[in-house]
């Protein structure tokens, strides 16, 4: 294999890698944010037990975004230094701005919300939370900037074949940059709710029934439920968003080949980019059509016209594109049958009419399916990301720089004895960070909690009789 | 013509500056904790967990000056970024891993079951060490001028070496302020077989600067640069000499001055740093790059500036807040 794919699989190896648990950091600050803050409020010690376990996973998931970011921002300059090069004037700032206002705000804070409980007030100690949240937000805000401009880069001229600023509110605020910054940020919080409740799930089924994981599990179900109509709808703007911009990418997500009306939405499909057409299609008629322009008979782009005169590929392989849109959108769909109907069940009236079911009233199999659920948002997460970076090949700055351009000039031996060694690395600490995650679970459910204690001892209260 | 003098020269200097800066504090402050990783293995596993104890609050914001000071190559002087580390490419692959074993191994060996404990802090060592070794044969190869030669290569693998040990020394001056008793005395023993690292390795550092380069040369022993000069390596000196002779009356009654090895550690790396800076400077790539020539546009560096300028003193401020919270002795790590 040569240099420029294998440094693309390392690139995107360790990118995968990465946003995995800022997925998780993000949201997970905010919720211990409200878990901390319904405490303060009512003094029930149950949000504190939900504090407590969860802080846990908060700090072990921070671990890790922390050492696999550092790795990433080595990327650039090992393998990448042509991006810095042609477009450093932009990206640089960008960079700079994400270290200088997040990277050590949360660095910092993390500290004291983790260790400083006993040292510091307890208000310093919620607000440390607050920081170490809003800290990982700009991060994520920074960062999507950036790789939104490279998505729909303006704001800047070429002066002797490098990018120079002429406009950096233009720049910040780039066209895609509202609805990637909202579908990632949603996107987050769905990973975390359906952790939360999958894990809390999890201690239920296994006999840690405290009131704790009661509202864990109800919270985040709850969250969910209310959440996944949002980002279906913001999802369906991004794309309108896209086809306005990379017409190329949402030809490939949906698979179609030629600009026509009347196009159909393929359920399934495998694009073949030798006969350039689809084999075994089942769609539904018109459909593209109408969620892309609104009309039954609009007309949406086609891959073939983005093959120059002499047969020059100019969109992206068709077929991973394809199909991570439809992991991503059916993982979406999935989570909005799942978190609706475990509201629903939630919501039933007790037979005596006392009150609602609530977590106590959820059947086994949901139970079950909830666990299942535990990861998924990683996987819809994943595969957005997907859609979008595959979607904009052969460009890594849409229009100004091509990925093969960028990329250094190290022996391809060099590259994938590195990736390997990542790979092997990244695989261990997959492992034993979901391990630990249900160990952590376990050991919690059988009652060798040590959560932190912030004002006195935490019992955790029996179940009421059912 | 320009308020404050001509933009492209000031702002890459300042950017200079800045990244020099912000170097020093990593070696510095990730060089005690990274320190305090090596030392693991002469520790008993109650003692480790006072010593991870004592780095715990302090770790992350540690490890991100490097980010800091590698975004600040990246920003400032992106082709001078890409010459680096592409030259560096297998160390920086080293160190990355070491990064992530021990950044993973502080919340895994605490969390894991019992039974892998043991394994973590192994990671912990393993991954403090190789980070230690890769950064020490990449300061090595910088000094040669990153060309990958026999020599060159031997040469980075003694700095390598050395960095490690000077690592551990500033590592054992940080437990000796942290903790008390056996493990303090310890700590004692440890820094002074460490001092002789920190001697060699800036030794080493001092004598080849010059030989590699004739402009280096130039600079260190030409006539009057020599005079003002001097006080770096007499009061190095000094400093070594008198860390020596208070190592070994070492713990002072009531605990005294418990801070003062690691405060004069931080001051001779400071100074060691400063020499470098000076025999470098103007190049970013030695004898290939100067700042001037690798530096971005002055339009992308001042909107850099504008920010470094309001959040850096804040940064700073929240460090020292943090340092102040979790001064004393260190205490179990607990969430409470
Ligand atoms: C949508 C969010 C997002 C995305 C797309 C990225 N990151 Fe990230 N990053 C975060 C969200 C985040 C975070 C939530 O802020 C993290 C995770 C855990 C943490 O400590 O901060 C973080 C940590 C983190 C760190 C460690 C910071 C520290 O020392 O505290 C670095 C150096 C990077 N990232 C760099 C990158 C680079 C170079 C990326 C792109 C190529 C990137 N991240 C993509
Ligand atoms: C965090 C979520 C992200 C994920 C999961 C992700 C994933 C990917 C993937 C899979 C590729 C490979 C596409 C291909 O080569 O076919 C890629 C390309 C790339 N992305 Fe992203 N990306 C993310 C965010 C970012 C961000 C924030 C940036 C920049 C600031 C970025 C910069 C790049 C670059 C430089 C490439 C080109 C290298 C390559 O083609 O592999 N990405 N990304
Ligand atoms: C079910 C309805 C959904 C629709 C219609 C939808 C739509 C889209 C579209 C069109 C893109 C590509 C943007 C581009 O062209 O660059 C995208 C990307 C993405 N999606 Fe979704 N999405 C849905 C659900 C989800 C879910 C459930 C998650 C995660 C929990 C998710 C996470 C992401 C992420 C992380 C990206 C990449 C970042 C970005 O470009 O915003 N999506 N989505």
């Amino acid at each position: 294999m040569d240099a420029l794919l294998l440094s693309r699989i390392q690139f995107a190896a360790n990118i995968s890698f990465h946003i995995l648990f800022p997925t998780i950091t993000i949201a997970l600050g905010w919720v211990l944010v409200f878990f901390r803050l319904r405490y303060n409020q009512t003094k029930d010690h149950r949000w504190m037990e939900a504090y407590g376990f969860w802080v846990k996973v908060f700090a072990l998931s921070f671990a890790m975004g922390v050492v696999s970011g550092i790795t990433m921002s080595f990327q650039f300059g090992t393998n990448w230094p042509g991006f810095m090069e042609k477009v450093g004037n932009i990206a640089g700032p960008l960079l700079a701005y994400e270290v200088l206002t997040a990277f050590f705000l949360e660095a910092v804070f993390l500290g004291i919300m983790l260790f400083g409980a006993s040292r510091v007030k307890a208000w310093v100690h919620t607000t440390a939370t607050v920081l170490v949240a809003f800290g990982t937000t700009m991060s994520a805000f920074w960062i999507i900037v950036l790789n939104s401009w490279m998505h729909t880069p303006q704001g800047f001229e070429m002066i002797d074949g490098v990018a120079h600023a002429t406009d950096w509110w233009a720049i910040v605020f780039n066209p895609s940059m509202p609805y990637r910054f909202a579908h990632m940020m949603i996107a987050s919080f769905l990973t975390v709710s359906f952790l939360i409740a999958g894990i809390s799930a999890y201690r239920w089924i296994i006999g840690g029934k405290t009131e704790g994981v009661r509202v864990a599990l109800k919270t985040a179900i709850v969250a969910a439920a209310l959440l996944i109509p949002v980002q279906i709808f913001v999802g369906d703007m991004h794309g309108l968003n896209t086809l306005e911009h990379q017409p190329q990418k949402v030809a490939a997500m949906e698979g179609n080949w030629e600009t026509q009306s009347n196009v159909p939405l393929l359920l399934f499909a495998l694009p073949n980019e030798e006969t350039r057409s689809n084999d075994f299609e089942i769609a539904i008629p018109n459909l593209a059509s109408i969620i892309l322009t609104h009309h039954a008979d609009g007309v949406v782009p086609g891959l073939n016209d983005f093959v120059a005169e002499d047969g020059t590929i100019l969109h992206p392989r068709v077929a991973p594109v394809f199909w991570s849109f439809r992991v991503m959108v059916g993982i979406g769909m999935l989570m909005l049958v799942v978190s609706w109907a475990t509201v629903a069940l939630m919501l039933r009236k007790r037979r005596d009419g006392a009150g609602r079911r609530g977590v106590s009233g959820l059947p086994k199999p949901v139970l079950y399916g909830l666990v299942g659920m535990s990861f998924s948002g990683w996987v819809a997460t994943l595969a957005g990301w997907y859609t979008t970076e595959i979607g904009r090949q052969p460009w890594l700055v849409q229009g100004v720089l091509s990925t093969k351009d960028a990329v250094a000039d190290v022996p391809a031996a060099m590259v994938g004895t590195t990736l390997v060694a990542y790979l092997l690395v990244y695989a261990a600490l997959l492992v034993a960070y979901i391990g630990v995650i249900f160990y952590l679970a376990g050991r919690a459910s059988r009652g060798q909690s040590d959560g932190p204690v912030v004002a006195r001892p935490n019992t955790p209260s029996p179940l009421p009789a059912e | 013509m320009y308020t404050f003098g001509d933009p492209s020269v000031w702002l890459p200097f300042v950017f200079a500056g800045l990244m020099g800066v912000s170097i020093l504090i990593y070696v510095v402050l990730d060089g005690f904790d990274l320190g305090v990783g090596v030392l693991f293995p002469f520790a008993t596993d109650a003692e480790k967990d006072k010593m991870v104890a004592s780095i715990g609050p302090f770790w992350d914001a540690n490890e991100t000056w490097l980010v800091l000071a590698v975004g600040l190559l990246l920003v400032a002087f992106p082709q001078a970024h890409g010459a680096i580390l592409t030259a560096l490419y297998l160390p920086v692959a080293i160190m990355l891993i070491g990064l992530i074993l021990r950044g993973v191994a502080f919340e895994f060996r605490a969390k894991a079951p019992a039974p892998y404990k043991r394994a973590w802090n192994n990671a912990f060592f393993a991954g403090s060490l190789m980070t230690s070794l890769s950064q020490g044969f990449m300061l090595g190869m910088y000094v040669m001028g990153l060309e990958w030669t026999l020599p060159h290569v031997g040469f980075a693998l003694l700095t390598a070496v050395f960095l490690t040990v000077g690592y551990s020394f500033i590592g054992a001056t940080w437990v000796i302020h942290k903790t008390e008793k056996v493990l303090q005395l310890k700590a004692i023993d440890w820094a002074k077989g460490g001092i002789w690292g920190l001697v060699l390795g800036i030794g080493a550092i001092s004598a080849a600067t010059p030989l590699v380069s004739d402009r280096i040369f130039d600079k260190w022993f030409s006539w009057p640069e020599a005079l003002w000069l001097s006080p770096l390596p007499i009061l190095s000196g000094v400093l070594v000499v008198s860390l020596w002779v208070m190592l070994r009356r070492m713990p002072f009654a009531a605990d005294g001055f418990s801070w003062l090895p690691f405060a004069a550690a931080t001051t001779l790396w400071a100074m060691a740093f400063g020499g470098m800076a000076y025999s470098f400077y103007p190049y970013v790539v030695p004898e290939k790059l100067t700042i001037y020539e690798a530096a971005s546009a002055p339009e992308s560096l001042f909107i850099i500036l504008l920010g470094t300028l309001v959040v850096l003193p804040t940064i700073l401020a929240y460090t020292v807040l943090s340092y102040v919270i979790f001064r004393g002795k260190a205490t179990e790590l607990r969430y409470d």
